[in-house]
């Protein structure tokens, strides 16, 4: 970027030109941007597309890809555990760089994290090629104990039995848990220095709390805080940038929140890596550089596609087990744009159209995963240039910002896919699924497991005779879903007494507030196979099929039953009454540092894992196919359209599941109208009409079969193309044949 | 006053049964055999599902939110919706009720059924002209194109808007001299809002195996790209919006 001619930096006030007073005095990063956003109402036309210099970089690293994606990993440095000042400073084109920051010290070389599990990092590096390093064994071993070996040492019989078994899949017990967002917005806003400053001061409320473990377990956790701030000034400092004093200009902005995201990633191998909502944030700091000449409009969309690069380029090493789960590599680095503030404005600003904006300089990609917070009453012109990126990318993904901001405010992010939190204010405890399909064979079988015939739950009673009664299933259900959710809170309640022991996020939560609220956030899969086969045991007659043990293994069911995705409430009541019954269940129990529990309907790609260890349903599902994705109806059993499908999962209450309901559409171009300008009114028009019915959250894909099925046989030819899966996007050809499969299997909402 | 009417389904539809989001609902039979129709599963009325309009307007009401905020209407389509002139009217005028754009979806053939009574609550009719040439349209549907015209003036006289809908099949419907005739017609109405030229598909062969019949043009494909794009043109060209 070339310096425009500007007063010295040194003598500036970098807070020089902002407005209001009471985000000066505490840290309050919410509340400065109240005070200074420029709402934008206009639409898309000022955008610029990608400088030379911008094409240059990422054409480098897309070489780099090719080979990434044919070896599963590019490089890896097997010998250095990763810590936040563990590595040289790294660079893809030094010279060429205006944000500068990777993990290791090269671009897309992986670090080993093993503070998470030493098991996690072996496979990985043997999985790909790398031989651990015998020192870093030694220590993981011998010396340090992990998170991994921690959970493992403290869960029960029963918690190994239903983890075996797939009743309960994707516990975050082998590597770090993730979801917890930082505010790095605040390093660039304040400065380290005066972020230890309040730290410090946090810590000092607590100086005569008496020494109780919850006590003490705080003073610790805030020394390990104000500790990792000073790692990060030192990672900077190799750099070239000092990170102790607030950001003077837009470009500094970027870096030092970069920086602190990257200290975060250097730190932690988490599950979701988010970024939070800073494209409005940032905003504030391109228009002052931009009302004083400092910027051009190109350089400041140059500046956020180079941030957007190093997103892009996030990278962790991890087994292709994981892989099989979800799959593409997803690092969720998740942001959010849009929304409306609690004072009616809205939080759009030409950043957040930049971001956007990224989609088309760089072309279409799944990370950072750009998350639009919708509310009908934001400006036109970002509605319909959020619903053209969609038409053009399927890489976006819309939250409801008027379910989320009654309930956490108006500075709300999305962690992962659906997970709303406070930034810097709220942190998860994340956890997995419960497999609700499988608990409802486990029901009819007396706690036996259909596929193995181990008796997974303590004994219940088999169902007998020979058509199903629907108020005895349910009857024995319930009996079920209450073990269920005790060994599940269980089990994460264990998980994240050790992470919080043996893999502390120090850094993330130096970015949040000392006390800081927790939830505990628990998931549900395969809702929809579980609704559709209650309402075949209730509307049709369903005959269990028993083998020579007396194990209930096939049904055959007569008759016809409403099904969950056609707006038919007698199937919708049995999905939402399914979701709050469970929720109560999960509230009944005792939760780690008293998290409030929450619930999510999401299952990412895991809806094909979970199925393949999930035997035959009665609503006609057959052993080893794939769930729906989240809260999404079974494929082909939604007949009435987009809009009565969406509807159905409307249904499902957001004060029951507050993490989060995911719904993953898929529509053809066709199905939105016949021209350009149509579609993107129409899409726009279904959005609103969701969300206005309380939907929370929609993935927008906009494709055909026939794209799919010739990137299948020619993914060379579509190396960037991007399908929204589960609460987070993919590139299509990274996916696992059986994933494609399950994708192409799914309802497209079309115009026959 | 609640009508009873033979139903073939129902589905809410984007952007493809008129403007914006709509609740189509399709009624059974339908006087046309139509060489391309891709529902041979709606030809015949006894098919269809016993139904009044007040039960089809009751679900219609449980969208009525959504399609306000999002944008849309009412569709009423079939097989042939004036083939049940009654059922469709109350349907028509129970959607108006509702606060709904209406729209009809029609060949036209019926046209004379439909009263003024039923045109009073039409907001838009969707007018399927296949042809220019009284011959060819009998080779296509089997029956005479005289009262579609008609009905297509009944309605330029009375102002209802028209989007007029064109099946473009390769080999039948794509003379340049038929595009034409069809073009210089729905200009001279002065209500055609726009022309909708819709590439013949072969998706309701299926269909026609399930129901122990042969698709007539299972052997024809689809339009290329660019014969689609040389007929909006010449609908274009004829002073029409074509899409």
């Amino acid at each position: 970027m070339t310096d425009l001619a500007t007063p010295p930096l040194e003598t500036t006030d970098p807070w020089r030109g902002f407005h209001g007073t009471a985000w000066r005095d505490r840290v309050d990063v919410a509340g400065f941007i109240r005070a200074n956003v420029r709402p934008y109402e206009g639409d898309s036309a000022f955008l610029r597309g990608p400088t030379a210099r911008t094409t240059a970089l990422w054409q480098r690293l897309t070489g780099m890809f090719v080979d990434e994606r044919r070896r599963g990993v590019h490089d890896v440095d097997a010998a250095t555990p990763s810590s936040i000042t563990s590595h040289a400073p790294g660079y893809i084109d030094c010279a060429n760089e205006l944000i500068v920051g990777l993990q290791t010290d090269a671009p897309l070389r992986r670090a080993i994290l093993p503070n998470g599990g030493y098991r996690m990092v072996s496979a990985g590096l043997r999985a790909y090629g790398y031989e651990p390093d015998p020192r870093v064994a030694e220590i993981f071993t011998k010396y340090r104990k992990t998170h991994n070996d921690g959970v493992f040492d403290a869960y029960t019989p029963q918690i190994l039995a239903a983890r075996k078994a797939g009743i309960i899949t994707g516990l975050p017990d082998a590597y770090g848990r993730g979801r917890i967002i930082g505010d790095y917005r605040r390093v660039p806003l304040y400065g380290v220095d005066r972020l230890v400053a309040a730290k410090r001061a946090e810590k000092s409320t607590l100086d005569g709390a008496g020494a109780t473990p919850d006590v003490i377990r705080d003073r610790e956790e805030l020394a390990e805080q104000v500790r990792a701030l000073g790692e990060l000034v030192t990672m900077a400092a190799s750099y070239g940038y000092d990170v102790t004093r607030p950001a003077r200009t837009a470009r500094e902005a970027v870096q030092w929140l970069y920086f602190a995201f990257l200290a975060a990633a250097k730190e932690q191998n988490g599950a979701a890596m988010s970024l939070g909502r800073t494209s409005s944030f940032l905003d504030v700091y391109i228009q002052r550089d931009l009302d004083a000449g400092r910027l051009t409009e190109e350089q400041a969309q140059e500046l956020v596609d180079d941030f957007v690069i190093k997103l892009r380029i996030v990278r962790f090493l991890r087994t292709p087990e994981y892989d099989e789960l979800f799959s593409g590599d997803p690092t969720w680095v998740t942001e959010c744009l849009g929304g409306m503030s609690r004072d009616g404005r809205t939080l759009v600003t030409r950043t957040s159209f930049r971001y956007l904006q990224t989609l088309y300089n760089l072309g279409p990609a799944p990370e950072p995963n750009l998350t639009v917070l919708w509310s009908p009453r934001l400006p036109v012109g970002f509605k319909r240039f959020c619903a053209q990126v969609s038409l053009d990318t399927s890489a976006i993904q819309y939250e409801n910002d008027d379910l989320l901001r009654p309930y956490l405010d108006d500075d709300t992010a999305i962690a992962c896919c659906v997970s709303g939190m406070r930034v810097g204010k709220d942190m998860q405890f994340f956890g997995a699924r419960a497999n609700l399909a499988k608990a409802l064979l486990y029901a009819v079988n007396g706690g036996r497991d259909e596929v193995s015939g181990v008796q997974v739950t303590p004994p219940l009673p088999p169902l007998t005779g020979d058509v199903l009664d629907y108020d005895t299933v349910r009857a024995a259900y319930d009996r079920v879903l209450d073990w269920l959710a005790g060994t599940y809170v269980e089990a994460l309640n264990i998980i994240h007494y050790m992470h919080d022991k043996y893999a502390y996020e120090r850094l993330e939560m130096a970015l949040h507030d000392h006390p800081v609220r927790r939830f505990l956030a628990t998931g549900i899969a395969g809702l929809s196979v579980a609704v559709d086969s209650l309402s075949a045991i209730r509307y049709a007659a369903v005959e269990p099929v028993r083998d020579g043990s007396g194990l209930v293994v096939d049904y055959v069911t007569t008759g016809e039953f409403p099904t969950y995705g056609n707006n038919d409430d007698r199937a919708d009541a049995i999905a939402v009454e399914l979701v709050e019954s469970f929720m109560a269940k999960v509230r009944r129990q005792p939760t780690y540092r008293n998290a409030e529990p929450t619930l999510s309907v999401l299952t990412i790609t895991s809806n094909v894992v979970y199925g393949r260890h999930t035997g035959n349903t009665p609503d006609g599902r057959r052993a080893g196919e794939p769930f729906a994705p989240g809260a999404n109806p079974m494929n082909g059993r939604d007949r009435h359209g987009v809009v009565a499908s969406a509807l159905s999962v409307a249904k499902l209450p957001f004060e029951h599941a507050r993490d989060g309901i995911s719904l993953t559409t898929t529509v053809t171009p066709d199905g939105l109208g016949r021209t350009g300008t149509e579609r993107i009114a129409n899409l726009v028009g279904v959005l609103d009409g969701y969300t206005d019915a309380g939907g929370y959250h929609m993935n927008v894909n906009v494709l055909t079969r026939t794209t799919l099925l010739d990137a299948m046989a020619h993914p060379e030819r579509y190396p960037q193309l991007t399908v929204r899966v589960s609460g987070y996007a993919v590139n299509f050809v990274r996916l696992t044949p059986e994933q494609q499969r399950d994708v192409l299997s799914r309802t497209f909402h079309g115009s026959t | 006053m609640s009508v009873p009417g033979r139903l073939h389904s129902w589905d809410l539809s984007v952007g493809v049964d008129g403007p914006g989001t709509r609740f189509v609902a399709f009624t059974a039979g339908c006087p046309l055999r139509c060489l391309y129709c891709a529902n041979p599963d709606t030809w015949r009325m006894r098919t269809g599902t016993p139904t009044t309009s007040g039960e089809v307007l009751a679900n219609v009401a449980r969208y009525r939110r959504f399609i306000a905020v999002a944008g849309g209407g009412f569709t009423v389509s079939g097989g042939e919706p004036l083939l049940q002139p009654a059922f469709t009217g109350a349907l028509l005028a129970g959607a108006q009720d509702l606060g709904l754009h209406t729209a009809l979806d029609t060949s036209g053939f019926l046209g004379a059924r439909a009263d003024d009574d039923l045109l009073a609550v039409t907001d838009l009719v969707l007018l399927d002209i296949k042809s220019w040439d009284g011959a060819l349209y009998r080779r296509l549907t089997g029956r005479d194109l005289h009262p579609t015209l008609a009905f297509a003036r009944r309605l330029a006289a009375r102002g209802t808007p028209v989007r007029v809908r064109f099946v473009l099949v390769p080999g039948l419907t794509d003379e340049p001299d038929n595009v034409c005739g069809v073009a210089r017609f729905a200009a001279g109405l002065g209500n055609v809002e726009r022309v909708d030229v819709l590439p013949f598909h072969r998706l309701g062969a299926a269909k026609y195996g399930e129901l122990g019949m042969r698709f007539p043009l299972a052997h024809v494909d689809p339009p290329a790209e660019d014969l689609v794009a040389r007929v909006v043109r010449e609908f274009r060209d004829a002073g029409l919006t074509a899409a």
